[in-house]
This record gives C-alpha cells, sequence and structure tokens, in this order.
C-alpha cells in the first residue's frame, strides 16, 4: 500500500515570468485519494497539467511507477496509466455518450487498420472484449444506462461530468485525474458523483488512484487520505485532511491577508 | 415432436383445488423446459434470455436456500425492488417452500414499511440492493419477527456485515447444500402445497386509511388468470415487458396468473428510466397499465405536436379526423364502410404506425386499463391510432380483475362485462358487489374490515355503479366520494378530474363540489409541457411554484376548463378553480402508490384553497410542508391566486 505510485520532485512552472508552480514536491502513494486544494490561481490545475503531460515544467521531474515521465507527451503517459477529467468539459459534442466513452478505449485497441476494416477473427473478438467492458464496468457502475445513445452536447451538464469520468475509466487507468469533477453539480449530483469516486477507488475491480482537485471542502476532507495545500504555486500545506484543516497558514490562504501574502512574494 | 406442438398453442389448463402456483411452474417447466425462453432481462446493454428450466432451477435453490435459513409453511418473505427475474424468482421461491409473498413498493417510506413488515408477521425481507437493504436495517429494531434481509444487487454493500444480511448468492448455495443432502425435498415441499392454501398477502393501496393486507390463494390467482384467458387468449409467443411495479395486483395478474398459464415471455426492462425505450424494443403483444400512464402517452404525442412542423402536424390533424370517425363508427357498433377503410389505412401509414411504434405498441393485440378512471377522451384517442385499449376493473380483493371490454364491443364509458365465473349484482344502495372463484380470503388480521367487505361470498366493492342497457357495468366513482350538487343531481369528481387530465397543460385536477353552491377544482400543472410553453412564449420562471402561479398560465389553464365546461350540464361546470404551487405527490400521502388521489387527505391539507375558492377572495396566503422521500421535511411559503372560469367559454 505504502509504494509511491507518483513522486514530483521539485517542480518549477512559469509562463514568461508568472511563476505558476515554485519547488513544488510531493508524492501520491498507490490506492490512496490525494486531493489539491487551494484559492483559485493556487497552481492547481497547471500540477494536474504537468502531470498529464499537457504542460511541462521548466525544472524538477515527475516520475510515475518509479520511471521519469517527465519529458513523456501526454498520450504516452496515458498508455502508462494516467487518465484525466477536464475542470472545462472536454466531451465530443455531437458524438453519443457511448462512442465518447469507447474513445477512451482506444488506446487498448490492438488491431492495426487493415485487420479493423476486414473486421473478422480476432479482431472482432476484441471488439466483443471492449464493449463488454465499457458497458458492464462502466456504464453499470456510472449508472448511465438511459443515457448511451444520447448524443453527449445535448445533456445536462451533471451527466456530461459523469461521462467525462466514465471515458477517463475506459482507459482502465492506474491513476485517474480528476480536475473538478463537483463543480457545477447541484447536492444530489455532487453526492453520486462523489460515491463514484469512492466506488472505483475501493472496488476490488478497479482500485484506482485518485489525484482530486476540488474546491467543495465538505466533500475533499471526506474523501481524502491526504492533501496537499497549494497557494500561489507555493506547497503550503500537506497531511491528513485534519491536520490541514488546522493548519494556519492554510487558514490564513482561505481566510484572508492576502495582501499580505502578496507583500511576501515580491 | 407432440412436445413442440404443445408449446406453440395455449390450451387451457384444468384448476383442481390441489393446484398450486409452484405445481403449474413445474409442469410448464417440463413442457417448456429449456428451449423457450421464459424471461428476458436487458442488461449490460442486452437482452439476457432465462430459460424455462433455468427459471425453475433458480426458484429451486432459492425456496431451498430460504427453507434452510428457517422458512416454514405460512411464513412471510416480504419483496421489495424493480421488476427483475430474480424479483420473480424469490416470489415463487417462498410460494414452493409453503410461503407466502408480501410486495412492497420500492419507493414507500420508512413508516409504511415498517408498518407492513411489522403488521404481515414477515420473516424474510428480500431487498434488491442498498437502498432496500438500508430501510430494512433502519425499522428491524421495531420489526422483531424479521429474522433475514436478502440482497441481490452488491452495489454499495461492500462494507456491509451485518449477521442478518445474506446475499441471494448465498442463498442459494445453501439451497444447493440442501439438496444435496435431500434431493427430494423441493418435490415434497411443492407437493404439500394446496390450491386453498394462501399465497400472497396483498397491501392494497388505501385512500383512506392504513393499508390492509388481502389474502389470496392460489386458486384466487389460477382462477382469475384463467378466466381473463378465456376472453383474451394469449400464445406462449407473446411478449409482455414487466415494468409497473410488483406491488400493483395488475402486475401480478399478468405475470404469474397468466404469464404461467399461458407461458409467454415476461421481459424486464434494464433501468426503470430506461423501460420506455426497452418497451419499444419488445414491442409487446398485451399490456396492462394505470390510467397514468396512457395520460402520459397521450401528453407525449400532444407534446410532440404542438413542437411539429407545420407540415407533420397537417397530417397528424387530418388522421386524426379520419381516426376520430372510424373509432367513433366501431363504438356506435355501425358497420365501417369500405372508403372509410381505405382513409383509415392511408392515414395509418402515413401517421398511427409511427405513433404506436414510438410509444411501442405497434404489436399490441390487447392493451388494458385499470385500477382508475380513464376518460373518454384519451379513449378516443387510442382507438383512433389503432390500439386496442379496454378497460378493465376489478380489485385486489378478487385477485385482479371482474370485469373486462369484449373486442368490438367497447363503450368508454363502461368498463365492459364479467369474465366468465363471474357474476357482478349492484346492492339496493348501488354499490357494486361481485362474486367469483377469485374473491380473497379476508384480510390478514382484521377482522371486521374482512366482515364489511365480504358477505356471504359477495365481494362488496365500496364504489358506486349500475348495469347499463347492454350489460356492461358502469363505474360511477367511489361511493364516498360521489358529489351532490347544488340542484341535487349526483356527479362524479373522478369523471370530472379525468376529463380535465387529457388537457397536455393539466397533469391533475382535484374537483370539489359536494353539497356545495357550484364546482370547483385544484388545478397541478404538468410543469414539462406549461414550462415549454412559457419558453416559446417568452415567459421567465424558475421553478413549479412560480409557473403554475403566473397570470399568463391562470389564463392558459382556463382554456381547457371552459372547453371542458362546455360539454358538462350546468350544475357540473367548474366555475372557479386555484393553481397548486406543488404536483401531487404519493410521498406526502396525496396519492395512494398506484396514484389513485387520496381525496379526503387531499381536500382536509388543502382546506385553506377550498375555502378560498368559494369566499371570493382573489389570493391567498399558505404556509404547507412537504416530504422528502428521505423523510426530510422542507416548509413552503406561497401565495396561491383563485380564479373564476369565464361562463361565455366561446362557441
Amino acid at each position: 500500500m505504502s509504494e509511491p505510485i507518483l513522486e514530483v520532485k521539485n517542480v518549477f512552472l512559469s509562463f514568461h515570468g508568472v511563476a505558476a508552480l515554485t519547488n513544488v514536491s510531493f508524492h501520491v502513494t498507490r490506492g490512496e485519494i490525494f486531493s489539491i486544494i487551494g484559492p483559485n490561481g493556487a497552481g492547481k490545475t497547471c500540477m494536474m497539467n504537468c502531470v498529464n503531460g499537457l504542460y511541462h515544467p521548466q525544472r524538477g521531474s515527475i516520475l510515475f511507477n518509479g520511471s521519469d515521465i517527465t519529458n513523456l507527451s501526454p498520450h504516452r503517459r496515458a498508455a502508462l496509466g494516467i487518465s484525466r477529467t477536464f475542470q472545462k468539459i472536454e466531451l465530443f459534442g455531437g458524438m453519443t455518450v457511448l462512442d465518447n466513452i469507447r474513445l477512451g478505449r482506444h488506446m487498448h485497441m490492438r488491431s492495426g487498420i487493415v485487420s479493423s476494416s476486414i473486421y473478422w477473427g480476432k479482431t472482432k473478438r476484441e471488439e466483443t472484449d471492449h464493449r463488454k467492458f465499457i458497458e458492464e464496468e462502466i456504464i453499470d457502475l456510472l449508472e448511465i444506462e438511459a443515457i448511451r445513445h444520447e448524443v453527449c452536447g445535448m445533456l445536462p451538464y451533471g451527466l456530461q461530468k459523469r461521462i467525462e469520468l466514465a471515458r477517463a475509466l475506459a482507459l482502465q487507468p492506474e491513476m485517474v485525474l480528476l480536475d473538478e469533477p463537483l463543480a457545477g453539480l447541484n447536492l444530489e449530483e455532487v453526492e453520486d458523483m462523489a460515491r463514484f469516486i469512492i466506488d472505483l477507488n475501493e472496488d476490488p475491480r478497479w482500485k484506482v488512484t485518485c489525484v482530486l482537485v476540488e474546491h467543495d471542502m465538505g466533500v475533499v476532507m471526506d474523501l481524502s487520505d491526504r492533501v496537499m495545500t497549494l497557494n500561489f504555486g507555493v506547497k503550503i500545506a500537506e497531511g491528513t485532511p485534519q491536520e490541514v484543516q488546522e493548519n494556519p497558514e492554510v487558514i490564513k490562504a482561505y481566510l484572508g491577508e492576502v495582501e499580505d501574502l502578496y507583500v511576501s512574494r515580491r | 415432436m407432440s412436445a413442440a406442438d404443445n408449446i406453440g398453442t395455449y390450451t387451457e389448463i384444468d384448476i383442481p383445488k390441489d393446484l398450486t402456483l409452484p405445481k403449474l411452474l413445474i409442469s410448464q417447466c417440463r413442457k417448456f423446459g429449456s428451449h423457450k425462453v421464459a424471461m428476458r432481462e436487458k442488461e449490460f446493454g442486452i437482452w439476457r434470455p432465462v430459460s424455462w428450466s433455468q427459471y425453475l432451477e433458480n426458484v429451486k435453490y432459492i425456496c431451498l436456500g430460504l427453507v434452510s435459513l428457517g422458512l416454514e409453511r405460512g411464513d412471510k418473505a416480504i419483496m421489495i425492488g424493480d421488476n427483475r427475474p430474480e424479483a420473480l424468482w424469490t416470489e415463487m421461491a417462498a410460494m414452493c417452500g409453503g410461503g407466502v409473498g408480501v410486495w412492497l413498493f420500492q419507493d414507500c417510506l420508512m413508516d409504511e414499511v415498517q408498518y407492513i413488515v411489522d403488521h404481515s408477521d414477515a420473516k424474510f425481507y428480500i431487498a434488491e440492493g442498498q437502498e432496500e437493504v438500508d430501510k430494512a436495517l433502519a425499522i428491524r429494531d421495531n420489526c422483531p419477527k424479521l429474522q433475514k434481509i436478502v440482497w441481490d444487487d452488491p452495489k454499495g454493500l461492500r462494507h456491509y456485515d451485518d449477521p442478518m444480511l445474506i446475499s441471494l448468492d448465498e442463498v442459494m448455495n445453501l439451497g444447493r447444500d440442501l439438496e444435496r443432502k435431500d434431493p427430494e425435498l423441493f418435490q415434497r415441499l411443492v407437493d404439500q402445497g394446496q390450491g386453498d392454501d394462501v399465497c400472497l398477502l396483498f397491501y392494497t393501496s388505501g385512500t383512506t386509511a392504513k393499508p390492509k393486507g388481502a389474502l389470496l390463494t392460489h386458486y384466487n390467482m389460477l382462477t382469475m388468470g384463467r378466466n381473463l384467458m378465456r376472453v383474451d387468449p394469449c400464445t406462449p409467443q407473446d411478449d409482455f415487458v414487466s415494468y409497473l411495479p410488483f406491488a400493483w395486483i395488475g402486475e401480478q395478474m399478468m405475470s404469474i396468473s397468466c404469464g404461467l398459464q399461458v407461458g409467454f415471455t415476461l421481459n424486464f426492462p434494464e433501468e426503470p428510466e430506461t423501460a420506455q425505450a426497452n418497451v419499444r424494443e419488445i414491442g409487446p403483444h398485451v399490456m396492462f397499465a394505470p390510467p397514468r400512464l396512457y395520460e402520459q402517452y397521450t401528453r407525449e404525442v400532444q407534446v410532440k405536436h404542438l413542437d411539429a412542423t407545420w407540415l407533420k402536424r397537417s397530417v397528424f390533424n387530418l388522421a386524426m379526423q379520419i381516426g376520430y370517425a372510424v373509432a367513433e363508427r366501431k363504438f356506435s357498433k355501425k358497420p365501417v364502410g369500405w372508403h372509410w377503410k381505405l382513409l383509415w389505412a392511408l392515414a395509418d401509414a402515413g401517421s398511427y404506425s409511427k405513433i404506436r411504434d414510438h410509444l411501442g405498441l405497434s404489436r399490441v393485440r390487447h392493451a388494458y386499463t385499470g385500477g382508475a378512471a380513464m376518460g373518454p377522451d384519451h379513449f378516443r384517442f387510442f382507438h383512433a391510432i389503432g390500439v386496442n385499449l379496454k378497460q378493465i376493473y376489478g380489485q385486489t380483493e378478487i385477485a385482479g380483475i371482474s370485469v373486462v371490454h369484449r373486442d368490438d364491443d367497447i363503450k368508454f364509458d363502461t368498463v365492459g362485462t364479467p369474465i366468465p365465473e363471474t357474476e357482478v349484482r349492484i346492492t339496493e344502495s348501488g354499490e357494486i358487489i361481485s362474486k367469483s372463484p377469485s374473491v380473497f380470503l379476508g384480510y390478514y388480521k382484521m377482522e371486521e374490515e374482512t366482515q364489511k367487505t365480504l358477505k356471504d361470498g359477495w365481494l362488496h366493492s365500496g364504489d358506486t355503479g349500475f348495469i347499463d342497457e347492454d350489460s356492461h357495468l358502469v363505474v360511477f366513482d367511489r361511493t364516498k366520494d360521489i358529489m351532490i350538487l347544488s340542484d341535487g343531481s349526483k356527479s362524479s369528481p373522478q369523471f370530472l378530474e379525468s376529463r380535465l387530465k387529457f388537457r397536455p397543460y393539466l397533469k391533475d385536477a382535484l374537483v370539489i363540489g359536494h353539497e356545495k353552491p357550484h364546482v370547483t377544482a385544484i388545478v397541478c400543472i404538468d410543469y414539462k409541457t406549461v414550462g415549454k410553453w412559457a419558453e416559446d412564449h417568452g415567459i421567465n420562471y424558475t421553478s413549479y411554484p412560480e409557473l403554475s402561479q403566473l397570470p399568463q398560465v391562470y389564463e392558459l389553464v382556463s382554456k381547457p376548463i371552459m372547453e371542458v365546461n362546455r360539454t358538462l350540464p350546468e350544475p357540473a361546470k367548474i366555475r372557479r378553480f386555484a393553481n397548486l404551487y406543488k404536483e401531487f405527490d404519493a410521498d406526502d400521502d396525496e396519492l395512494t402508490r398506484t396514484r389513485k388521489i387520496r381525496r379526503a387527505f387531499v381536500e382536509n391539507r388543502y382546506k385553506e384553497i377550498i375555502d378560498a375558492l368559494y369566499s371570493g377572495q382573489e389570493e391567498l396566503h399558505m404556509e404547507t410542508t412537504i416530504t422528502y422521500e428521505d423523510g426530510r421535511v422542507a416548509e413552503i411559503r406561497q401565495d396561491i391566486r383563485l380564479m373564476n372560469v369565464r361562463a361565455d367559454g366561446g362557441k
């Protein structure tokens, strides 16, 4: 349980002189739910993007399962078992729910373009297996049976969020990065989503390590095994939800004295 | 070879006094074996069949499993959950072991669950998944007779390790162990059963008081199914979709009484939300649903119609004119001329067949409605589009139905004529009473109620009605609901309400007028259709309460009321109405679980509004509470408008 799945060491990321992440180091243990919190603009999504490969940090290194992935492109990282959802929904609005999820499964398709065109024997069996996986493991888990043939763009926001998660899961990841999965959801949808996150973290068939960026403190504190707090790109706290909640720096970051912080940064 | 011949056709079965549902199950399984599909469930996107032999196998192991957990003859087993094969297996299994099945509506609130579990002395509680298990765990301290809670859907139950819980798989494993020890036990258990044994304890929805448990025997259920099949035979090739609650007698009647005798295939939808789509995929040959469902169908068509392009609307309007004209001829038993038939065929190709397909009614041979009154407009509509919709009348206490329309003898203001072996009479006071082999034994632990309902084998329905010149039964209303109008004439609020409910913008209504100077109504608008109308007309709203109180919506609602008024005699005309700020809801006890209005309760609850309707006030300030399914209570403060219905009402 205690081996780290992800190690982030001394990461620096800046955009034209604006420091987004400054010397951030942390690790995520296999099987845990690890949350990154912080005020707006603290660099949470930047951190996600670094892990996922959308951004490449100027300095520092990122290790996944012990191997250095700092310079890998996003699709290579996906192949290693890192998938993610987006804060702003990034689905293909004109495609059906099922097609969007299948797309997430693309990484696992072994058949080439020729055998797929012929679609016989092994290729056909492979396709059946993928469909089976999507139906039995994902659609059933996320309770989206009723909308599987609907076009994504027509669905309400809460369901689109759920499809994002479904597509991320289709990759069968070892670790999933969830960027504000609860933002914009109503109370019932939040409860559902929180339960899905617990399910895929605990269910022996999934056992996915979750890295969660979220503003809903109630949910974060309930779900997380450990929490890290960022503020203006600097890690100010890390520990159990209890420890982080009591940390004076965190309280300060959330509750005010913002001006002081500005001063200290200059 | 001869076996194959048997599979294809339905031959009426003999019902000797010792025949039970389990015995019939075994003989049907022998007949159909592993070649015929007994039931299908859509799971993971695929329809998965269960053959008759698998059906019996599962029932056997569950039964033996329950026996090894302590099931004895006469023990009650509560069942709660969605319609799914496991539900039927456990019900049959309990019966095979001599037990009695008790069904709960899945959305029952905690205190209803507790009342029924406790009152029925249930030993087993067979749940579907976490939600139902949670209900059981919450009430078990108050139900000391409860011994085991069985579940079959593991979702969310990972951390549940209460010793009272057991999974259906484990139960079946216990059953397999017991069979190894005593291979003949199952057959012996089934053989012990007698036709007069109680097989179901059926809690009636109770529009007035606490639910009453009706005791139904195997013989009741079997004769009821046989007599219905004598009127409208089904074939083993037929498909039926089971998606209405098993706790409703109509579903038991189709799935168990008729399904087992005929051997048609039962289909279970994937999820309650996908039921409509799944019905369309299957295209059932026979269906039985309460009026609510047909009302919803018509509303859907009406809404789609409002939404359609000019050309489509015109085709539909033209087709409906033809359809209504042909239906009218059929109702009045006039011959339908060849030119009408030709026109109808054209309209069918252009319009009806598509509508039927979308509603999942393309193959339906008999569609029944029962359980509450349905307006004549709905009847006309369905016959116009070529759906053979027939009214059924009956009670839980007579194992389902006693009266039904015959094909080609449909009068939409009647419920038809009695099924074979059934006598229906009207008492001097106008009450409908009936007698048949399917009349129940009595209410469980309610001697007094039993005596009131069951006199010399005659079942007293509590409904007022009469028998018309064609010997059709006409059900007027519940006796206690009948209104005496200002001029002393009698009227049925249910009738007026069902007329109002045909209008697309109105979902529900409560009509008041008993011993009042005039008739008034409390109306619940249909959120979806009225919401859409408001959007189309650029009217802003944020919620149901707000939408319902908009002056424009009042205008919208008053139009259909005026239209209905035009067809009514002067004293029965609705003079004044108010839009309610919420829909009637079973969780607030306003409707029964089968969605019949609980009139006395609702009238009492909205007494303030009713008083205001008769006071001449323009507006009323209200405070009230609503209950959520999880038991939370919220308070609503609301101003309600009251509006007079204009007398002119156009032409």
